[in-house]
């Protein structure tokens, strides 16, 4: 059995997702298209999958979420729909509750957040709106787990005994709206039942005049023509054009619905406490010192406070690991060159970076709590006039927040907007939001050149990156793309406490997804820089790390490097190798300078100067973000012309910039 | 008058709901259609976009956006 979970954004889809299927998750794309699609087994029942479709507010082909919803749908045939609302805010998400019914797909609807409604004193006749919708209605508080089993018993009972909604008519029957829907009912209700398409949702797409309905249908010209006329006559003699005629008639039988089954709850104690957040959080002049100081805390907190000192306790972790695991081979008198590849290559290469995966997940903690508070909303809220000065809407400011965590989930998370054109811009922009995998580099470099001025180094490089972000997108506003941004339309939800499962679910989703990248993309790019090392032109053991393969690569690319200060084969063979993933930049570095990367501080003096170290640190700010992140800019921009053309261009410009920097370093000093 | 002429604090009711394509449908999905009564809560601190209350819950929107959506004023609270 295949359920689909649909419902607005905010309404708690995540959490009851988590709460039906436990951990026991699968993340993947929609066909085609890259809208994420999760899916699991449901918990407690047999062969049953639950996909979660994208939060939407309406099914009209518009968005690339509101399209692969319809289509999953409609083509995939899932057998049953579980509708998730929030009670709280009933009437906007009946409103796509009314859209889902017309599909003709066993349906349930979760009447989410009930817990609130009743402790304001409101309360929701459920029969009385199960009647109302012609559909199985389940009060449910997925965030405390309450109704849960109720609601998939109803469910697999609904779904398993193929029981349709009996109510697709919301129009007053005797309005001009129910003449129109019913006049055209009769000329394709035929066609629809041949194709095996629900026939009153294609009535609605007619009537919009929503995508290729009519072609899909095979009407000729003149039904066509039929058609026109009779949505004309239900325009003229409502006085509201097609689209505001369906609206208003789906929130006409909402309102109905509402008066008869629910009691209103006085003002929320939610949306109170929201309300009075909103004072401080969003206010004339506390908004954005706020802003700053939540967005330095979470900086601070994991890349000093808890992240980094997590990280220096797996460093020591694995550093002893890998000195047993050392003493164990030579013990057992494992070859050489062997051991040499498990412990110079995999142990060192794997090992460094895994001792940043703390830094990751505490970052990413801060981000889920920003975004299921409610806050990452209110950023875009109050950015948003900031960003439109650079061609962007404040909704782009989200993805390009992640951006600091880590550029493949940012790019994703620009899947959100709306518009290709703002989509496209941001993912451009986000590589130069300085991701969490260039702080080791920044990190080793500050503390051996600056050790006084870590942060300030680290705050520099930042701000860099954020200056030649914003210039490159006024670049990117007056040529590549002109014309206007999306509409910003967006809910701003109540304020609530996040769930320590969502959470915590989320985190072992990314950690699970680093740990794969460092064990597939890094160990494999530990392995063939330790065998380009390890080896000369003729195969043999080099005895010089001078003499081996990667010294030869290294060497020819070098003197590129130059201008910029820092000419040498180990410099150039560690940012290449820093292609593969950005943490291997100094494990790579470490290996070829013949050192640990506790000790690469001391020994980087020899390659550097302060200024040829910052010269570097500008150059790996801004030079090509890792493979993975390629790859994802590929997907979405789906040309691999046009991400190759992404490449050159960041490595251009950071080339340019880092000359600029030594230049008038050179000057001032 | 149009919704972005809306005082803070104070209420109106939808007459016509304007804007074009995608935006236009996205006003008439989030419930701004006409004869419903909305209310001004606030404008960003860079004084855009502005804040309304809408069928129970805030939605955001631009200035140029809300020119689009004119209101008449109501005089009593919702």
């Amino acid at each position: 059995m295949i359920l689909a979970l649909a419902g607005n954004q905010n309404s708690g889809k995540t959490t009851l997702f988590n709460a039906l299927t436990g951990s026991n998750q699968h993340v993947g794309n929609f066909p085609g298209v890259t809208v994420e699609r999760k899916s699991g087994m449901v918990k407690g029942y047999k062969d049953c999958e639950i996909v979660d479709l994208p939060g939407i507010y309406s099914i009209r082909p518009y968005t690339q979420e509101e399209i692969v919803s319809t289509d999953f749908i409609l083509k995939e045939h899932p057998d049953g729909i579980v509708n998730i609302v929030d009670a709280t805010n009933i009437e906007r998400n009946l409103y796509l509750s009314l859209q889902l019914l017309e599909l003709k797909v066993p349906m349930v609807i979760a009447l989410n957040m009930m817990d609130e409604v009743r402790a304001n004193g409101g309360s929701i006749d459920v029969e009385k709106l199960s009647e109302i919708l012609g559909v199985p209605v389940v009060p449910i508080a997925a965030a405390k787990g309450e109704g849960i089993s109720e609601l998939m018993e109803t469910v697999y009972n609904t779904a398993s005994r193929k029981v349709l909604p009996s109510v697709y008519d919301f129009c007053d029957s005797s309005s001009a709206v129910h003449r129109c829907i019913h006049a055209i009912v009769h000329l394709i209700q035929d066609h629809a039942d041949m194709l095996g398409l629900p026939y009153r949702f294609c009535v609605t797409r007619l009537i919009e005049g929503d995508g290729d309905m009519d072609e899909q249908l095979g009407l000729n010209q003149n039904e066509k023509e039929l058609i026109e006329h009779i949505v004309v006559e239900m325009e003229d003699s409502t006085g509201l054009d097609r689209n505001a005629a369906l609206a208003d008639m789906r929130y006409n039988f909402i309102e109905g619905a509402v008066d008869e089954a629910v009691i209103k709850s006085h003002e929320s104690k939610e949306h109170r406490r929201s309300v009075a957040i909103d004072k401080v959080l969003t206010g004339k002049y506390t908004a954005l010192p706020v802003f700053f100081l939540v967005m330095f805390l979470v900086f601070w907190l994991t890349f000093n406070a808890i992240g980094q000192r997590l990280s220096d306790l797996m460093a020591v972790g694995i550093e002893n690991l890998t000195a047993a695991a050392a003493a164990g081979l030579e013990a057992y008198g494992l070859n050489p060159v062997v051991k040499s590849l498990v412990i110079d290559g995999i142990f060192a290469g794997v090992g460094s970076v895994l001792s940043f995966l703390p830094i990751v997940v505490t970052l990413f903690f801060f981000l889920s709590i920003l975004e299921d508070t409610g806050y990452m909303a209110r950023i875009a809220f109050v950015m948003d006039s900031l960003l439109r000065k650079i061609g962007l809407s404040g909704r782009s400011f989200v993805p390009m927040l992640m951006g600091f965590g880590c550029s493949v989930p940012a790019i994703m998370a620009t899947r959100t907007l709306s518009s290709d054109r703002d989509r496209k811009m941001t993912i451009l922009l986000t590589p130069y939001m300085s991701c969490s995998a260039k702080i080791p580099i920044y990190a080793v470099f500050s503390a051996a050149f600056f050790p006084k001025h870590a942060a300030f180094v680290m705050i520099g490089l930042y701000v860099t990156g954020i200056v030649v972000g914003i210039l490159a997108a006024l670049l990117f506003k007056s040529t590549l793309f002109r014309g206007n941004p999306v509409p910003f339309v967006m809910e701003l939800p109540n304020y609530r406490l996040p769930s320590a499962k969502t959470v915590a679910l989320l985190l072992w989703e990314k950690a699970k997804d680093f740990i794969e990248r460092a064990f597939t993309i890094i160990f494999l790019g530990s392995m063939v820089i330790w065998f380009l090392q390890t080896f000369d032109s003729r195969l043999n053991v080099v005895v010089d790390s001078a003499d081996s393969l990667l010294a030869i690569i290294g060497r020819f690319i070098a003197p590129v490097f130059g201008p910029v200060g820092f000419n040498d084969w180990r410099v150039a063979t560690s940012l290449i190798s820093g292609f593969t993933a950005k943490e291997s930049v100094i494990s790579t570095l470490a290996v070829l300078l013949g050192t640990s990367i506790d000790n690469l501080g001391t020994v980087l003096g020899s390659l550097f100067s302060p200024l040829t170290a910052v010269s570097f640190l500008v150059f790996t700010l801004l030079y090509t973000p890792c493979v993975a992140a390629i790859a994802a800019v590929r997907r979405e921009l789906n040309s691999g012309l046009k991400t190759l053309t992404v490449v050159i261009s960041q490595c251009v410009i950071a080339w340019i910039v880092s000359f600029i920097v030594y230049n008038i370093g050179g000057i001032l000093l | 008058m149009t919704l972005d002429q809306l005082e803070i604090g104070k209420s109106g009711r939808i007459t016509t709901v304007g804007g074009e394509g995608a935006l236009r449908l996205r006003f008439l999905d989030m419930g701004l259609i006409p004869h419903t009564v909305v209310k001004m809560q606030k404008a960003a601190p860079l004084g855009d976009p502005i804040q309304i209350l809408i069928r129970g819950y805030e939605l955001t929107l631009r200035l140029e956006e809300a020119a689009k959506i004119e209101i008449e004023p109501e005089e009593a609270e919702e």
